[in-house]
């Protein structure tokens, strides 16, 4: 191909995707090809690995059989005033120096997106964040998705665009001018079947706890964040574990949404395109207040929003900083985190349930039947006032939990299968969310002091319960509300419109740090 | 202006001489007005007083002190019981070395049957219990709880007492005036208002190491015996054990599991010879006190006034021979958890069970 024959299109745009937080958005890739002293400019708020894309570019273009113009070659990204970040634009680039040196066929651009990443040989190599340009190449009606193989099987979990799996660059050119076919990707199979979620844990294989199990199956029935408190190596870990797997199936928004932050986050796993299970994260407590929510100067996920939709555990509770239990708090409460940074401001969803655990005493022996804590009521007090604060107040749930005797370990009664618990709590949540409908929450556990009239209702014999339970056991203020929304939950897992006595009094059980019990 | 008592202070106020001196020069003059009156030449022809000593009962700071110590006293609200008083208990009048003044908030009874209920201050859960059950088991059948209201077992036994509508009598290595330790406050309040809190010490000493050695002769001298509940083998309630033997009190241990470090001198001690207790009726038996503990005879009877029924019943009566877990109980009376959870609560807000740390249960008398 000479200059001159070229000369007719020597402008083109191709469509690229870039990402901003966990969405996608569409980047036109505009190249202009004019005379001039030769050189290649990229503009549009690229960051090195798009500046480092001409050299890939210009290698990949001449191995794949294709000549590179020597004449000034200006590209431009648009919309100019947002970052753009990666290599995943090195496909669009390439076929835009293509298109304008008119190798490729036009028409077809129209409809089609382009990402990937170039090998010096021509070779397509894979990106993070498919799904999420997946999911922005549907909503902008885009016809076509080229992307790198290895990317095919997390993006065909996308309805309504053909999936087209590519893996050099020439192939990619020949597929455009109708020179060689490639089959869109079969779109994915439905993985939210039962038959492809897999659990690697059960409830059934823990022995005992009977009422532990119990208080966590409240918990996962209202949404309710739960703290344990055990001495060490009584099952805490172990019983959070479980906790995914008897919260709700996952609906295919959920899945998605935890996908595309998975997939942001670039843990998805090898083999599977859309998570199905809830995720469960736990992270150590050295852990800095960014890797908690989120941040930095390339904003990720943080841990509370890698556990959207799920399990955010906390073991060693105490040993947090108090600084990063302090910015949990906002998240929490809005399901939410808003990050600001110079060029952009990114929303990451936090919607999770927090399950907190902590020894109950510096020595970890004063819940154990042993009696061999030596701690002084003073340090107990000390120790469990670390505890205390904004973020306990926000958890409904206190579970004690003592040490499974080797008698219990041994025997063979059988427990309820985590499949058997997740049935009874996906009953008591349909409840609410049929209760709560057009109110915009979702379960007990987000319920407003103010709704309680109309939601909560105590008749005479539990008020009385409750206040006398207030003198008696000396429950703090606030426990109050707490106790409402769990007794709320247990009524609903009896599928009970109301509130009674039983229910009430099983609620007071799960409030054992309000107690003044433990001042000795 | 105090009268007679004033002279009662001045001399307890003079800590620089030994009390055994004090004593001595008490024993001589019968009166510390007439001591006060003493000059050097008289006090020399004693013999006993040393040149240092004389100084101090000389010192016109410590006489001109005295006025301000009264006001002091009395702001707290302390009544004084001199050696020579009527009210002054009689059982620690005649010890070797009974304090010249006690300084007493609340009411001090001179001849209630008194027995000391003492131990470790890092105590386990087993030693809290005893000392809490026995002390309010005693206070049920009248006998007064002494204790030191330290933390740990102390306090427990003072909480006994009051549990049992007994009344209780705290001797403190401190001015009365202040607590200690002071998340003992409210306990210290209600020991006030239903026995007394007493010192040798003037209001407004602080609590010096040394003063706790001093204040378990006095724990002791009030008792007609000591029960010791857990005692590690240095414990200071070993002390407490020496100054007992040595006033002629009886000296009741508590047993414990041999592999228990916190019960090395509580075993020691019935290896000595101490009386083993095994139930609280062995103490009464030992002060002559008649009685009808038996303890599930009493429980099964209030399960029956209680007009417990069902399920409340069924856990009731699972709870009969100590604390018992949630999960055991459940596992035990084959009822749901949840239905156990509930149940418990219910008879916790009507006081017939207590709940202990880590979901265990136990049944209240």
């Amino acid at each position: 191909m000479t200059m001159e024959e070229g000369s007719e299109c020597m402008y083109s745009k191709i469509m690229g995707c870039g990402l901003l937080g966990i969405d996608g958005f569409m980047v036109e890739v505009e190249t202009d090809i004019g005379n001039g002293i030769p050189s290649f400019d990229i503009v549009g708020l690229g960051d090195t690995a798009i500046r480092e894309a001409k050299e890939r570019v210009r290698s990949a273009v001449k191995n794949s059989g294709f000549d590179f113009p020597i004449r000034r070659i200006t590209m431009n990204l648009a919309p100019a005033n947002l970052k753009k970040e990666g290599s995943s634009f090195d496909l669009s680039i390439a076929l835009g120096i293509l298109a304008s040196t008119g190798v490729i066929n036009q028409a077809i651009l129209r409809q089609a997106l382009f990402i990937g990443e170039l090998s010096l040989d021509g070779k397509v190599k894979s990106v993070i964040g498919a799904l999420p340009i997946a999911i922005c190449a549907r909503q902008n009606d885009i016809k076509y998705l080229f992307l790198p193989e290895a990317n095919a099987k997390e993006a065909s979990v996308v309805k309504g665009v053909n999936i087209i799996a590519v893996s050099n660059l020439k192939q990619t050119v020949e597929a455009i001018n109708g020179e060689a076919e490639i089959m869109p990707v079969k779109p994915s199979d439905d993985y939210l079947k039962p038959e492809y979620i897999r659990y690697d844990t059960d409830f059934a294989d823990v022995k005992g706890q009977e009422n532990v199990k119990r208080a966590l199956e409240v918990a996962a029935s209202g949404g309710h964040n739960c703290i344990m408190l055990g001495s060490p190596g009584c099952g805490k870990t172990m019983l959070a574990r479980r906790l995914p797997t008897i919260l709700p199936s996952m609906t295919f928004e959920e899945a998605l949404e935890v996908t595309k932050i998975h997939s942001i986050a670039g843990i998805l796993p090898a083999g599977m395109p859309l998570v199905n299970t809830r995720p469960f994260r736990s992270p150590h407590h050295t852990i800095s207040d960014t890797g908690l929510v989120g941040g930095g100067s390339m904003p990720k996920p943080g841990e509370i929003s890698l556990a959207h939709c799920g399990v955010l555990f906390l073991d060693e509770l105490p040993e947090f900083s108090k600084k990063s239990l302090e910015v949990l708090r906002q998240p929490l409460e809005d399901g939410i985190i808003t990050i600001s940074r110079v060029n952009a401001t990114l929303t990451y969803p936090a919607r999770t349930m927090l399950i907190c655990a902590a020894n109950p005493c510096k020595c970890g022996k004063f819940l154990d039947s042993s009696g061999q804590c030596t701690c002084t009521p003073r340090q107990i007090q000390q120790y469990l006032g670390k505890l205390s604060g904004p973020l306990i107040d926000r958890m409904d749930i206190h579970i004690d939990v003592a040490a499974v005797k080797y008698k219990e370990l041994d025997s063979a009664t059988s427990a309820d299968t985590s499949a058997v618990i997740r049935a009874r709590v996906e009953n008591a949540r349909q409840l609410q969310l049929e209760r709560y409908k057009g109110m915009r929450i979702y379960s007990n556990s987000q319920l407003q002091p103010a709704m309680f009239d109309k939601f909560c209702r105590l008749d005479a014999k539990c008020r009385n319960i409750l206040r006398s339970a207030f003198d008696k056991l000396g429950l703090s203020a606030r426990a109050h509300s707490r106790i409402i929304k769990v007794a709320r939950t247990i009524a609903d897992m009896e599928g009970s419109t109301d509130i009674g006595q039983v229910h009430l009094a099983e609620a007071i059980q799960y409030r054992s740090m309000d107690r003044k019990v433990w001042n000795m | 202006m105090y009268g007679n008592i004033k002279y009662w202070v001045w001399l307890s106020s003079l800590v620089g001489i030994p009390l055994g001196k004090r004593l001595k020069l008490l024993e001589y003059f019968q009166d510390p007005a007439l001591l006060w009156e003493a000059n050097e030449a008289q006090l020399r022809t004693l013999g006993f007083c040393t040149q240092k000593i004389i100084k101090w009962l000389l010192d016109k700071d410590a006489r001109n002190d005295v006025d301000k110590l009264m006001e002091r006293i009395y702001q707290c609200d302390a009544d004084i019981i001199a050696l020579n008083d009527s009210a002054y208990p009689i059982a620690l009048k005649y010890i070797h070395d009974p304090p010249i003044v006690l300084y007493s908030r609340g009411k001090l009874e001179q001849d209630a049957i008194c027995v000391a209920v003492v131990g470790s201050r890092r105590a386990s859960a087993y030693g809290l219990d005893m000392a809490k059950r026995i002390s309010r088991e005693l206070a049920i059948y009248s006998v007064t709880i002494v204790s030191g209201m330290a933390r740990g077992v102390d306090s427990k036994a003072h909480y006994g007492a009051l549990e049992g509508k007994g009344k209780t009598i705290a001797v403190l290595g401190c001015g009365v005036d202040i607590a200690y330790p002071p998340e003992n406050r409210d306990l210290m309040k209600k020991i006030i208002e239903s026995g007394a809190v007493i010192s040798e010490y003037l209001p407004g000493t602080q609590p010096l190491p040394y003063h706790f050695p001093a204040r378990n002769r006095i724990i002791s001298g009030l008792s007609r015996g000591v029960v010791i509940v857990e005692a590690g083998e240095k414990s200071g309630s070993l002390i407490t054990t020496d100054f007992a033997l040595e006033q002629g009190r009886e000296v009741f241990a508590i047993p414990g599991n041999i592999n228990s470090a916190n019960s090395v001198g509580t075993n020691k001690l019935i290896k000595d010879g101490a009386k083993v207790i095994t139930n609280t009726g062995d103490i009464l038996d030992e002060l002559k006190i008649n009685h009808d503990l038996d303890y599930s005879f009493r429980i099964n009877n209030r399960i029956r006034e209680m007009k417990l029924s069902g399920n409340e019943k069924t856990i009731a009566e699972r709870l009969l021979n100590g604390p018992v877990h949630i999960d055991a109980i459940a596992r035990d009376c084959a009822i749901s958890t949840q239905l156990v959870s509930s149940v418990l609560i219910m008879l916790e807000l009507s006081g017939f069970v207590e709940q202990l740390p880590g979901k265990y249960f136990k049944l209240l008398e």
